[in-house]
């Protein structure tokens, strides 16, 4: 698998005026297995980026440029191919895991949705999958959970049960969204390693986008800093962390805790 | 549906022209809707006034334009009383709280199983057809809808920064009602007020339609639909003329209506 | 449990607004004028005849009397005899009931089986030509009174075509296809206002769903469009379609009684308008507090689907 994104621009149609531009020409390659941070405040374009690559951008959005998955463009691709890369290709884990499951379906159908869907599983093999898929997100007692509703979870296993469902095609590139955001900072540790552990696991690449270095750091091989659609710099996550060549990478990093600050100093501390 | 200026202008001018012949009615219509000419009896649009004669030969377009006073008046009499009522309560309801908020919303879940023919049903019997018993009937369902809304809409201001910071300065619940919340609620109520006076216009037709409205010679549109019914193959004008003027006096109001709400909601107003 | 304790407190809810509902009810027709002996012999009958009828049917009781056996027969399914067909009213109710319900039933259906399709499909491609029909549709059906477009339908489709019957109902005992058949065209006026309100309501609905994020995680997991939106979209959008038909049943009650009378279909709107003009006071009585438990058990009903709907619901009280 190789990601390629070649300055690729997106605007928005306005009601009244002419289209907003809010990513500038963002150039990114990531080879199989490699992970990339995207740091930047909201509204950096970040998230933008992401969708643009699962072809999700809503109808209101243009995009320009090129996001080559194995040398064939998304941006080109018609409906039709983009549902058979999504999940199977590329799987996506969004921000709030509060809003991000079907309040009405069980967690277990929805795991299994894409697995009988693209791979024709019967209920009872996808079922099956979906049970071992909660079992390596490391869902207690999962057999019991299986058939719980989103709202009788806690944000940390609805989040868990969100990366199962991004897992459940076994893609070759995981996009996380700002996936530790909305939980609580105990919960967040707990969620990060998991998907750590898998990404290295099952040797797929991904794309994290935070806002909070410390969670890059931990993670990531190389890191993207984005501001209002630019690209401020991109290099290995060590190097753009230590050794910050852009001012607002540095502006950044000056803004965390002293004691988040030291921790990146130190070496794999 | 983002139609604010189509459906404001649109239902303004219907409804401008409503209340226009209604009161054009008072003092002048082609011909006496009451007066019966029997040479023109049953006579199509064209040949005899505008919108042809009915079955003893009266001028259907000034039937229709006194109707539009009956219809008109009935509507915005009942919406009116019953928004009155049903606002205070809400209001009172969202003020007080406890106990009394749940028995008022209690007696209102029994008056909202009560749509107006059934109330017309009950009322006639104790006091036959007529302006009084269909006003009555219209109104006291009226009472739950502004209830329900105004209660909804006031609590929302009861919960604003403004409101407890009146309250922390010690003013009574009465006192914020009339000064806070009835003026941060009005545009909502203004907006059912027209939306309800268009139901008023149907209920009050379906009402005549059955023998339960107004009495004769008072013009009706629902009457002329019943007169109609013996006359369909016959002289199918006289149901067209005033199943039309209902349809689109209620369109009017409710276009009207709509376009209140997406002029004045504060949430649309962002959106756009 | 919880399910159990909510269910015993709205069935307790019920009987409570049901009781005061009968209260009013009985109270305005006690005041109503003229009482039923009188009514019955007719205005010539001699005074002690009629005094004598008045104790036979226990008119001469006092009002708190009358009305415990009242209440007390309507617990035991004795609703009395009408006053003007002197047959006893439960059986004379039950009669029209075989009509208004299954009336209304196949509008109910009808009236779902236009909106929601025309409302989802209105609401997936927003200010296309589908959505603008829709509009039109919802506001032009929302102002239209019912009872002229049974009029029309009676102008247009059986006069001027020639097809089904102008009114008139032959009776269960004529065999399910021709009652049927004199159901359809009051369905289709019943039906028309309703799926005008449940068109718009849907429409808003799957509007405000298909931006929840759920939606997206959906398509991220490789679903289409169209899959998505009723797998995901629609099923999460139909509580406030359901809350809408809930609150749309007073108006299938009365729009009932008015399409009945359209087409002279023997149902109980057309019981309670003709007892009414009758002066048949029993029967209105009991018509009515008919309707109003009919009302209040629907919205018990509407209430238990809410649950079905969004899991969310269970096991709050």
């Amino acid at each position: 698998m190789m990601l390629s994104i070649e300055n690729l621009r997106v605007s928005f149609a306005r009601e009244h005026g002419d289209p907003v531009e809010v990513v500038h020409g963002i150039n990114v390659t990531l080879d199989k297995g490699e992970t990339l941070g995207i740091v930047g405040e909201s509204g950096s374009g970040k998230s933008v980026l992401s969708l643009a690559t699962m072809g999700l951008l809503p109808r209101t959005a243009t995009a320009s440029g090129k996001i080559l998955l194995d040398g064939e463009d998304i941006l080109s691709m018609s409906e039709r191919q983009l549902c058979r890369v999504r999940g199977r290709k590329i799987g996506m884990i969004f921000q709030e895991p509060m809003t991000a499951l079907n309040p009405s379906m069980r967690v277990g159908a929805q795991i299994a949705e894409g697995l009988r869907l693209s791979q024709g599983l019967s209920r009872r093999a996808a079922r099956a999958e979906a049970l071992r898929l909660l079992d390596m997100v490391k869902i207690p007692r999962a057999a019991d959970r299986i058939d719980s509703f989103p709202h009788e979870m806690s944000g940390g296993q609805r989040q868990r049960v969100g990366i199962a469902i991004a897992l459940a095609l076994k893609p070759e590139l995981l996009i996380a969204d700002e996936p530790t955001t909305a939980l609580d900072v105990t919960v967040q540790a707990e969620v990060l390693d998991i998907l750590d552990e898998l990404v290295s696991e099952l040797g797929i690449s991904l794309i994290l986008i935070s806002h909070d270095l410390g969670v890059i750091a931990r993670i990531t091989d190389r890191t993207l800093v984005m501001y209002r659609g630019d690209e401020m710099e991109q290099g290995e996550t060590e190097q753009v962390l230590r050794r910050p060549a852009h001012a607002y990478t540095r502006k950044l990093i000056s803004a965390l805790p002293n004691r988040v600050r030291s921790a990146l100093e130190t070496p794999d501390g | 549906m983002k139609r604010f200026p189509i459906s404001l202008i649109l239902g303004g001018l219907i409804t401008g022209a409503l209340i226009g012949a209604a009161l054009l009615s008072r003092v002048w219509t082609p011909a006496d809707p009451t007066a019966m000419n029997i040479l023109n009896r049953l006579k199509g649009p064209g040949e005899a006034g505008l919108l042809g004669a009915d079955q003893i030969g009266r001028d259907v377009f000034s039937i229709i334009m006194a109707g539009a006073w009956t219809s008109l008046g009935i509507a915005m009499t009942a919406t009116l009383l019953g928004g009155a009522i049903g606002t205070l309560i809400g209001v009172s309801a969202a003020a007080k709280g406890g106990v009394f908020e749940r028995l008022a919303m209690a007696i209102n879940g029994v008056l909202f199983s009560f749509p107006p023919i059934l109330s017309a049903i009950l009322l006639g019997a104790l006091m036959g057809p007529g302006a009084l018993t269909s006003i009555t009937a219209i109104g006291v369902f009226m009472i739950p809808v502004f209830a329900r809304v105004s209660r909804g809409a006031a609590l929302q201001i009861w919960s604003r920064d403004f409101v407890q910071a009146a309250r922390m300065a010690g003013k009574g619940p009465a006192l914020i009602t009339l000064q806070h919340i009835l003026p941060n609620i009005s545009a909502q109520i203004i907006v059912q007020l027209a939306i309800q006076t268009g139901l008023g216009i149907l209920s009050e037709a379906g009402l005549s339609f059955l023998g339960m409205g107004v009495a004769p010679p008072t013009p009706s549109w629902g009457r002329m639909l019943a007169d109609a019914q013996t006359f369909l193959s016959s002289a199918p004008h006289l149901v067209l003329a005033p199943g039309l003027a209902i349809a689109l006096a209620v369109l009017g109001l409710n276009l009207l209506g709509d376009g209140l709400r997406d002029l004045t909601d504060p949430r649309r107003r962002q959106a756009s | 449990m919880p399910a159990l304790k909510k269910l015993s407190r709205q069935i307790g809810g019920l009987v409570i607004t049901l009781w005061i509902a009968s209260l009013v009810i009985f109270l305005l027709i006690e005041a109503a004028p003229g009482d039923a002996a009188s009514i019955m012999l007719g205005t010539n009958a001699a005074p002690d005849t009629v005094a004598a009828l008045r104790s036979e049917l226990g008119l001469d009781r006092p009002l708190l009397w009358r009305y415990a056996g009242w209440l007390g027969g309507v617990l035991s399914g004795d609703l009395g005899t009408s006053y003007t067909y002197g047959v006893p009213v439960a059986g004379l109710i039950a009669d029209r009931l075989a009509v208004t319900v299954p009336l209304t039933l196949i509008a109910t259906l009808l009236s779902i089986l236009i909106s929601l399709p025309l409302g989802v499909w209105a609401a997936n491609r927003p200010n296309g030509p589908v959505d603008t029909l829709a509009s039109l549709f919802s506001q032009v059906g929302i102002a239209v009174p019912n009872f002229w477009i049974g009029l029309l339908l009676i102008l247009g489709v059986a006069l001027g075509l020639g097809w089904l019957t102008p009114g008139g109902f032959p009776g269960w005992q004529a065999g399910i296809g021709a009652a049927f058949e004199a159901l359809i065209l009051p369905s289709i006026a019943l039906a028309v206002p309703q799926s005008a309100v449940l068109t718009r309501v849907t429409r808003a609905a799957v509007i405000e769903v298909t931006n929840e994020d759920f939606v997206r995680t959906a398509r991220a997991k490789g679903l289409s469009r169209g899959r998505a939106l009723w797998r995901h979209t629609v099923p999460n959008a139909l509580l406030p379609v359901v809350t809408m038909l809930g609150l749309q049943i007073p108006f299938l009650i009365s729009g009932a009684v008015l399409v009945e009378n359209v087409f002279t279909l023997p149902g109980i709107g057309t019981l309670a308008y003709q007892a009414l003009s009758q002066r048949d006071l029993i029967v209105v009585q009991n018509v009515v507090l008919m309707f109003t438990l009919i009302v209040m058990v629907v919205n018990l009903i509407v209430d238990a689907l809410y649950t079905v709907l969004d899991p969310r619901l269970r096991g709050r009280v």
